[in-house]
């Protein structure tokens, strides 16, 4: 079975996320005020075939934390659905 | 007997040819190691240098740590051979785990490529052996990504195990602790933002990064 995977990864709480910060001063120069806690991080999409979401999870998130993150710096969540199904919530 | 040093070329390192001239410069001899070969050829010392191996995509360093030169260069660390990573390759030591801590985006966002100065903080590691506690150092930097972070308790002990190896004078990129450069357990594996091959001729404005290259030659 097919399975589609996003990879959300962003920058952990009390690492430097310059671009965030650069952002969040940046908006209330554009007149959106009230705008706080922007951060910038990145999203890895694929797609996997696995016998079942269980397996695919396992392995969306057993090749997250070894090479999609670093996690010195960053955490991510993955959600994954099958191809053109519901998301799994999980 | 000439030291031989091998420097380590992914598809996107650009400082290999610098390393060579200067490793030459100094009476060693370079040799070149493909990143697709795993092997080390039974050279003294491994650098790696800067660059963006792997066009640096997804993170600096993330997956130039898969190429097989590096499964050949963890085991030539692991005996204890000595290992140096320049910018690029200090980003790969980390991401390898052979380094702790991580690169992030400068303060500032900004690319910084200017002199700096460094200090030597301990002269017990493969790159200081011949410097001295406290000598001041003019070496140059060029990085997006040189700001060096790491957890509290990491922190922690690179300063009770005297791990640091390098501080910033002057900080240029809100790297923690001011470090420019630290060194692995053993104390045989160095990384630094700064590029010392860049420094080995009073022509381009310092010579001081030949007593770093000189103490890895000799370590």
């Amino acid at each position: 079975m097919e399975f589609t995977v996003l990879v959300d990864i962003q920058l952990r709480g009390g690492i430097a996320d310059p671009a965030g910060a650069t952002i969040e001063r940046a908006l209330p120069l554009l007149g959106y005020d009230g705008v706080a806690g922007v951060t910038v991080g990145k999203t890895v999409r694929f797609t996997v075939d696995a016998a079942d979401i269980a397996t695919a999870r396992a392995v969306a998130e057993e090749m997250t934390a070894s090479f999609l993150t670093n996690p010195v710096i960053e955490d991510a969540t993955v959600s994954v659905q099958p191809a053109g199904g519901d998301e799994d919530p999980a | 007997m000439t030291t031989t040093v091998g420097v380590v070329v992914f598809p996107g390192t650009n400082c290999e040819m610098d390393t060579v001239e200067a490793v030459t410069a100094l009476g060693g001899e370079a040799r070149l190691l493909w990143h697709g070969d795993d092997d080390v050829h039974g050279v003294d010392a491994v650098v790696v240098p800067g660059g963006f191996a792997h066009g640096d995509y997804l993170r600096t360093g993330a997956i130039a740590r898969f190429s097989p030169v590096m499964s050949a260069v963890a085991r030539f660390a692991a005996a204890g051979g000595p290992v140096l990573g320049i910018c690029n390759g200090f980003q790969v030591l980390t991401e390898a785990g052979m380094l702790p801590g991580a690169l992030q985006k400068n303060r500032g966002l900004k690319f910084l490529c200017q002199p700096t100065t460094l200090r030597v903080e301990t002269t017990n590691s493969a790159l200081t052996g011949q410097a001295g506690v406290g000598d001041e150092l003019r070496i140059p930097i060029n990085h997006f990504e040189g700001n060096y972070t790491c957890h509290p308790e990491t922190l922690a002990r690179l300063r009770d195990e005297d791990r640091v190896v390098l501080r910033y004078v002057d900080n240029p990129n809100g790297s923690v602790d001011d470090i420019a450069g630290v060194c692995n357990e053993g104390r045989n594996v160095v990384g630094l933002m700064p590029h010392p091959e860049r420094a080995c001729n009073a022509l381009l404005g310092s010579a001081d990064g030949t007593v770093l290259l000189g103490s890895l030659l000799a370590a």
